[in-house]
């Protein structure tokens, strides 16, 4: 049931869908009835002005925020309360706008620390590291090496990743939420302070993610360039209202949004 | 033979998956444990061992179930000393109250009741960190130790809570000599410090390293705070609760509640400090260290000093070095002995040739 769309990518059913949504923090209305989905292939962008409630959005669909209203359906089903790790489970993975990386270990015990939830093995036969153990830690190992080199950061795999400059602990963040093979993606800023040259780095992997394993992928994004480039739809927020929702250029076209966000020089 | 990588290429994941990847690292444990286990019974005298080597490898242990807690885990605890208590106390009445139970039984009994208690002691740990979750653990040191002390039951009814080890017999040999004892702690040390380091490098040890650096995000990757933080506490108090039963069996001989006090538990502390917090081999440099400190001390006062320091001062030097040395640590060099081990090793594996 997949049809093309203008980027030529098969996009499929919806698989997330969130209906009106509401988030507060006591006083503060971070979220306020927001709908929106996410089909199945498609990348999917979030913009909108500082604190419009974007990572809020985010963090409510992997389970770190718990909405006081609405419903949300993943692969057609509806969702009781969760917690992140059950979200993890489920096959959502993320990564965050300020780097969330594990400061004291190196980039290949980041990455694999992804695959957590796929590591069966307790924590006694670990430590006898004997048959099952050791099996299943090189078979993941290998599933790591391949995401190293999807990445094209072989060369600092052993580096603790407190010392990599910005844009490669950006880019182990991204490894670290593909290595546990997600069917959705949230990314929040991913290109976030960087340069043109990572940037462009990081939109190939995007697209590559995208194309090579079919990840849907949620995106939140400043830089109306690459959101223009490579989403195919956009919802934009502000003040935690949904006030467009649309293809580029829909969005690029709607009176509200420009006046609310595109106007707005920030 | 130069310490280098060079020439040893790994052709496989499962090469540079091994314990040791570096071969002069396995070369070198090797030989640490072989002359640890045929040399040193040979030449040491009876106080080097009783005195020295004994005591070394069995706060090595409680060093390395701090080191778990706090340096992998990220949970500071002040209640190691109380956990090694509850190790020394499960052993004797596991001993005293079953008919024939062997004794490695018996320490094996201490740790899992060690790792109860620490389970336990460890809830809060769910909902608060740092200053407060070590308050909290400050509240079971204090209070594991008066409840041994207080109810007759714990030491079977001997008077204030002192216990005397029973003998200890494995298959009718018994080890009643000092070298057999050490034999014997040296043996079960090295397994469980193997086994610690397997589960470090393994997905149990990347969880709890996980939940220490951001715990947000590793609940977002799938990682159970919880069960991570509460097996955190449970391996590390029973690291702690075997050590415990070994300072009592093969050690002391003797011991009472009080023995377990919060000094004890600041001195496995400054262990880790010195040694290395997060790191295996830490956790023997500090234990080492701080084994030998008070006797170099002593030795130096008494053969060098003697005279030329006013006793106030010369029977507080300990405490003054002791101290100095955890501020030089904390500031200077976080990550301990260790972490100098560690930069000497890569420039070594890079000499002569720095760039
Ligand atoms: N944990 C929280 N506690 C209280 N308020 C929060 C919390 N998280 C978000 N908020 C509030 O919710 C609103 C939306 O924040 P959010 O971080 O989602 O915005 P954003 O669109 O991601 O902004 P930015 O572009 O700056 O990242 C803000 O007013 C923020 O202060
Ligand atoms: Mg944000």
């Amino acid at each position: 049931m997949s049809e093309q769309n203008q980027n030529g990518r098969r996009v499929g059913e919806v698989i997330l869908d969130l209906q009106n949504i509401s988030l507060r923090f006591g006083g503060v209305k971070a979220l306020t009835d927001i709908s929106f989905n996410v089909k199945e292939h498609e990348i999917r962008a979030i913009i909108g002005p500082n604190g419009a409630g974007k990572s809020s959005m985010l963090n409510v669909i992997n389970g770190v925020y718990h909405p006081q209203e609405g419903r949300i359906v993943f692969h057609g089903e509806e969702r009781k309360k969760m917690e992140p790790h059950m979200a993890a489970t489920q096959g959502i993975a993320r990564t965050f706008q300020n780097i969330a990386l594990f400061k004291g270990m190196s980039v290949l015990d980041n990455i694999m620390t992804g695959r957590i939830t796929k590591m069966k093995c307790g924590f006694l036969e670990q430590a006898l590291y004997l048959g099952r153990a050791q099996k299943e830690e090189l078979a993941h190992r290998e599933k790591v090496e391949e995401v190293i080199d999807f990445l094209e950061i072989q060369h600092i795999r052993k580096t603790p990743v407190g010392r990599l400059p910005y844009g490669l602990q950006k880019r182990v963040e991204l490894g670290r939420a593909l290595a546990a093979e997600p069917s959705l993606l949230l990314l929040d800023e991913p290109m976030a302070g960087m340069n043109v040259e990572e940037k462009q780095d990081m939109c190939r992997f995007i697209l590559d993610v995208n194309d090579q394993f079919g990840t849907t992928i949620v995106l939140i994004e400043h830089d109306m360039g690459v959101v223009m480039d490579i989403s195919d739809r956009v919802v934009v927020l502000d003040y935690g209202k949904k006030i467009g929702d649309g293809t580029p250029d829909d969005v690029r076209n709607n009176q509200e949004v420009i006046s609310a966000y595109l106007g707005v020089a920030h | 033979m130069l310490y280098r990588e060079a020439g040893q290429f790994k052709t496989s994941y499962a090469a540079d998956q091994q314990i040791f990847p570096i071969r002069q690292d396995r070369i070198a444990i090797g030989l640490i444990l072989v002359v640890a286990a045929l040399v040193v019974p040979m030449v040491a005298s009876e106080y080097w061992i009783k005195a020295i080597l004994i005591p070394f490898l069995i706060f090595s242990l409680a060093a390395l179930g701090l080191n778990i807690l706090t340096g992998y885990a990220g949970q500071l605890s002040l209640g190691s000393a109380a956990f090694m208590a509850v190790g020394a106390f499960a052993a004797y009445n596991f001993m005293g109250r079953i008919e024939g139970m062997p004794v490695l039984l018996a320490f094996v009994g201490g740790g899992l009741s060690a790792a109860a208690v620490g389970i336990l002691f460890g809830l809060p740990s769910l909902r608060i960190k740092g200053f407060y979750l070590a308050v909290a653990t400050l509240a079971a040191q204090f209070f594991i130790v008066w409840a041994l002390t207080k109810f007759g039951w714990f030491s079977m009814d001997s008077s204030s809570g002192v216990i005397t080890a029973q003998e200890i017999q494995i298959l009718g040999y018994r080890f009643d000599t000092p070298i057999s004892l050490y034999l014997l702690v040296l043996t079960i040390v090295a397994v469980m410090a193997l086994a610690a380091k397997n589960m470090v490098r393994s997905s149990v040890g990347r969880a709890w390293m996980a939940v220490r650096d951001m715990d947000v995000a590793a609940e977002v990757i799938g990682i159970r705070i919880m069960h991570t933080k509460l097996l955190a506490f449970a391996i590390s108090s029973f690291y702690c609760g075997v050590a415990g039963a070994l300072y009592a069996y093969a050690y002391l001989g003797t011991v009472e509640p009080e023995g377990f006090n919060l000094d004890l538990s600041f001195k496995i502390l400054f262990m880790i400090i010195i040694g290395g917090v997060g790191s295996i081999m830490g956790s023997f440099l500090g234990a080492a260290f701080i084994v030998l400190l008070p006797i170099f001390l002593d030795v130096l006062i008494q053969d060098f000093l003697t005279g030329l320091l006013p006793p106030s001062i010369s029977s507080n030097l300990q405490l003054m070095v002791f101290g100095g040395l955890i501020i030089f640590f904390l500031i200077v060099e976080p990550h301990g002995l260790a972490r100098l081990w560690q930069i000497g090793k890569e420039k070594l594996r890079l000499w002569p040739f720095p760039h």
